[in-house]
């Protein structure tokens, strides 16, 4: 009995490594450059006012992470002046005249950490310290959900939706 | 005495917001299917899960290494079961001092009364049989008997299940407590209730159960999943079922 048990969690680890190379296929696409350094950042009266990494955004190309279901997928929650894309979630507010709501630098803040404004948030903090990150998937270890082009790009996008 | 009262005060104000989301109405995932998946369940000629469930009752039927068959104890079509004790899983086992799934219960009996070799969890066979036998407790209301040392456990896939894990940091209760019904993309969000399990799932096409399920969330918020019966996901596994008591078990389930 005691040894057919110890057969049975052999074979766990087993199974769990399969379930893990599934994973490697999607992962590959996420272009996010590894090598990139994480830049630190800080929080002012709610905003973040210095471009995260001293980068210049743009709102073209931050469209295009915004679409993209392994970059931004902000779809996947907010509904946005983006009739092209169908279905639009409905968990977080509209992002329709986000501009005339916010300035960049409130904007840029909510991209990077939107918890802290609200702690209980479902939004992922796209530009936290990765180490404040638990249990993260091997792949994605030490890194920030988007690179800090990408955030930039996208605060440059959201500062448009007027 | 002021400080008492604004204590008070508080705790009202914030007995007033919360309990509006932590105490809604028990939902099977049913309720937030599309007419046409709901009939796709509800007619077994259609529904893709019967063909594990015909899987299932043939092993059942299969003779073991000592030539008994699972039918020799719980008939042909496992008619002799108790359907009320099917739908109280996981139950607390005496001689392995912590819960067992439906899964292991099915393996346990295995090596016990036919000698076979255990199952890996979650594997296609052992998935039909849980399916099969599960199945023949369909509109039982499941009861999870959470007392005494289950407490524990019960307690600690609670927590699992309230904790931000991975790169997206979110936790189970952030999609199925704090935002159910709202649509991520297309699809709209569930309780995330168990009573289907297993279930047939629309996407990958195939029947799951509740472990690899939840591997699959795990994964899509980039967290590193927990193993295929491992001890935090059995602790889920009875929080996710004692949170769906009084639900009437509708294995096997159609979910997307």
């Amino acid at each position: 009995m005691l040894v057919n048990m110890n057969l049975r969690y052999l074979l766990i680890p087993a199974t769990f490594l399969l379930s893990n190379s599934v994973q490697t296929e999607q992962t590959k696409i996420n272009p996010k450059d590894p090598t990139e350094p994480y830049y630190s950042w800080k929080m002012e009266n709610y905003s973040i006012k210095q471009p995260i990494g001293g980068r210049l955004g743009n709102a073209e190309r931050g469209k295009k992470v915004v679409i993209d279901r392994n970059r931004g997928n902000c779809l996947a929650c907010h509904s946005m002046p983006i009739p092209e894309e169908p279905f639009h979630g409905t968990i977080g507010p509209s992002l329709n005249g986000l501009a005339s709501r916010l300035n960049e630098a409130q904007i840029r803040l909510r991209v990077v950490d939107e918890q802290q404004i609200n702690p209980m948030s479902i939004m992922p903090g796209y530009y936290r310290d990765p180490k404040l990150y638990r249990r993260v998937l091997w792949e994605y270890e030490g890194q920030t959900l988007l690179g800090a082009q990408d955030v930039e790009d996208v605060v440059a996008y959201l500062a448009t939706l007027k | 005495m002021p400080a008492l009262k604004q204590k008070i005060a508080i705790s009202l104000l914030l007995l007033s917001i919360t309990p509006s989301v932590l105490s809604s109405e028990l939902k099977s995932g049913y309720e937030f299917l599309t007419p046409m998946s709901r009939e796709m369940q509800d007619d077994e000629f259609s529904n893709p899960g019967m063909s594990t469930v015909d899987k299932g009752r043939n092993l059942f039927n299969e003779k073991g290494v000592n030539d008994k068959t699972c039918a020799d104890c719980h008939g042909k079509e496992g008619e002799i079961f108790n359907a009320k004790s099917l739908a109280r899983y996981p139950i607390y086992d005496d001689d392995e001092n912590r819960p067992i799934t439906l899964q292991e219960k099915i393996n346990l009996c295995g090596e016990d009364q036919l000698d076979n070799v255990p199952y890996v969890p979650e594997c296609i066979d052992l998935v039909a049989l849980e399916t099969f036998v599960r199945y023949l407790a369909r509109g039982e209301a499941i009861n999870v008997d959470i007392s005494g040392p289950m407490k524990k456990h019960y307690d600690a896939g609670e927590k699992l299940y309230f904790s931000r894990i991975g790169q997206y940091g979110m936790s189970c209760a952030h999609c199925h407590v704090y935002n159910q019904g709202k649509k991520l993309r297309g699809q709209t969000l569930s309780q995330g209730q168990t009573n289907g399990f297993p279930e047939y799932r629309l996407g990958p096409g195939k029947v799951v159960g509740i472990h690899t399920r939840v591997q699959e969330c795990f994964s899509s918020f980039r967290a590193e999943p927990y193993g295929l019966g491992s001890e935090e996901l059995i602790n889920l596994e009875v929080y996710l079922n004692a949170k769906g008591n009084s639900l009437k078990v509708e294995t096997p389930a159609v979910r997307y």
